[in-house]
């Protein structure tokens, strides 16, 4: 195994509003291996997503380094694939373009990149709407064509953060579902926020449970269950210790 | 246009006709001096049978409008793009922007005569004085309200300050800067004719200064009629171009 695709060690975040400074990061050291699938789970506004921009080099850490692919780099924007908690697909491209939003970043020739955006669209079953507005799709629909864009853009490595919290029950289930055959067949290393303890058992090798803000990490926890995961494996024993487990560590963070 | 929507226009029509028709007895009747105030039917038979002269003279006027809400368009994206490129410029712009607004134009146009002379340019001045400011408005305020999290997903994928603009703003301004151009778009005309009134060879401003000083009260109606229809035109125009610009905007579901 080469060396891992993302490693964080020591990053802090505190941002200066005035004269007020929020402390949101402390010290965070975590790994993620080539095709590991991790995700950070924790109480709302804990600073999940303040880790992921800096990840993304949307922002930088007050403290810390960041490797990617075992170099050290602060030049990281571009190199990950960020999805944010909203689809923010623009409504005035058709979700093919909407798709191939980061080849258009990159200048891809807009010919070869309607060729990847079709081929990736037609692979994963969502080919019969390329040419429709986004505002005409339902919300699984539209996180779904939003997680096509983030993997066009680099199908390796994907930070995606809450993409099915505002989806339902059973859009959600089939959603999961969908996204891991996609993380399989890519053999892409994910690293997935989500504040469901279900969720996270269902999909990741391992969890990394943040605490209430100032972020820190709690524990780290293996999920050894099969692959590939179906959703009946969340009723095996192992499953439901560990939901009970993590569901009693959350509560202790969870303040009213 | 779809039958429902032409039916929607029923009542104001309904009104016109009414207004229409009592203004024809007013006159016929005796009861308004026909000098003054000329019956409907008398105006367009006055714009019939004089219809050669107020063509040409409405091509004039038409060229001027045209000219100037070209210009102001042009002038409005590039201030808009401006006020939004850095929080100091925009400082420094608006106010001298606001600022414009407040120059009284009949104290202008004359000063512009004299400067321009008396050719198809002050008129251009004019037009675009009065039309630029809703457009560069309309069209920064649409540059300004884009959502953050979509610019730093643009940012995440390492997308230039050029980029950003191009692919997210510009394009989501777009229903923001058709309604500053819709409203620019319906006083261009009566804007081109007040820098006529001022001073100019030919044009339909000077036409109804002409028709009033020979006390010809009717062609200076014919004169209104034919302003208020090429505004409205205008005005139609504009939002015939947006329907087809931007059709997701109106509910188009799919690329036709």
């Amino acid at each position: 195994m080469g060396a891992p695709k993302l490693t964080l060690q020591g990053v802090t975040k505190v941002f200066h509003t005035g004269r007020r400074t929020l402390e949101t990061l402390r010290p965070i050291d975590m790994a993620v291996a080539q095709g590991e699938f991790v995700t950070l789970i924790g109480p709302s506004g804990c600073g999940k997503s303040t880790l992921f921009t800096i990840i993304a080099g949307v922002e930088e850490p007050s403290s810390g380094v960041i490797s990617l692919d075992g170099e050290v780099t602060t030049q990281r924007a571009g190199k990950a694939a960020y999805m944010p908690q909203q689809p923010l697909l623009l409504p005035w491209r058709t979700v093919e373009e909407n798709v191939l939003l980061g080849l258009d970043v990159r200048r891809v020739p807009r010919k070869d990149a309607l060729e990847q955006a079709r081929a990736l669209l037609k692979r994963f079953g969502l080919l019969e709407f390329a040419d429709h507005y986004p505002g005409t799709l339902s919300g699984g629909m539209r996180q779904r064509v939003a997680l096509l864009r983030t993997v066009l853009f680099n199908p390796q490595f994907l930070l995606l953060d809450e993409p099915f919290g505002a989806l339902d029950a059973l859009t959600r289930l089939s959603a999961q579902m969908w996204l891991l055959d996609l993380w399989q067949s890519l053999h892409a290393s994910v690293v997935f926020i989500t504040h469901d303890v279900r969720e996270a058992i269902l999909l990741s090798d391992r969890i990394y449970v943040l605490s209430a803000r100032p972020a820190s990490i709690l524990r780290v926890v293996e999920v050894d269950l099969p692959r590939p995961r179906v959703q009946e494996h969340l009723a095996l024993p192992r499953a439901v210790q560990l939901e009970q487990e993590l569901v009693a560590l959350l509560l202790k963070e969870q303040t009213l | 246009m779809s039958l429902r929507r032409l039916a929607s226009y029923g009542p104001a029509f309904v009104l016109g006709v009414a207004i229409l028709l009592i203004w024809e007895l007013a006159v016929r009747t005796g009861s308004v001096n026909d000098f003054y105030l000329p019956a409907p039917s008398a105006i367009i038979v006055a714009l019939f049978q004089n219809w050669d002269v107020i063509a040409s003279n409405t091509l004039q006027t038409l060229l001027e409008t045209v000219l100037g809400l070209a210009v102001s368009t042009v002038l409005g994206l590039f201030l808009a793009i401006l006020l939004d490129i850095t929080p100091w410029v925009r400082r420094a712009i608006y106010p001298i922007l606001i600022t414009s607004q407040t120059i009284p134009m009949i104290a202008l146009a004359p000063l512009l005569i004299a400067w321009f002379g008396l050719g198809l340019g002050p008129k251009v001045v004019v037009v675009t004085l009065y039309c630029f400011f809703p457009i560069s408005v309309a069209c920064a305020d649409g540059l300004f309200s884009v959502d953050a999290d979509l610019v730093r997903l643009m940012r995440s994928m390492h997308a230039s300050r050029w980029q950003i603009l191009w692919l997210v703003q510009l394009p989501g301004a777009m229903p923001s800067f058709f309604s500053g151009l819709r409203m620019a778009a319906t006083y261009s005309m009566t804007a081109a004719i007040f820098g006529e009134f001022v001073a100019a060879e030919q044009g339909l401003g000077v036409y109804m200064k002409l028709s009033f000083n020979a006390r010809v009260i009717v062609l200076v109606f014919a004169a209104i009629l034919v302003t208020a229809l090429l505004s409205l035109f205008l005005f139609g125009f504009v939002s015939l171009i947006e329907r087809i610009a931007l059709p997701w905007y109106h509910g188009a579901r799919r690329r036709i």
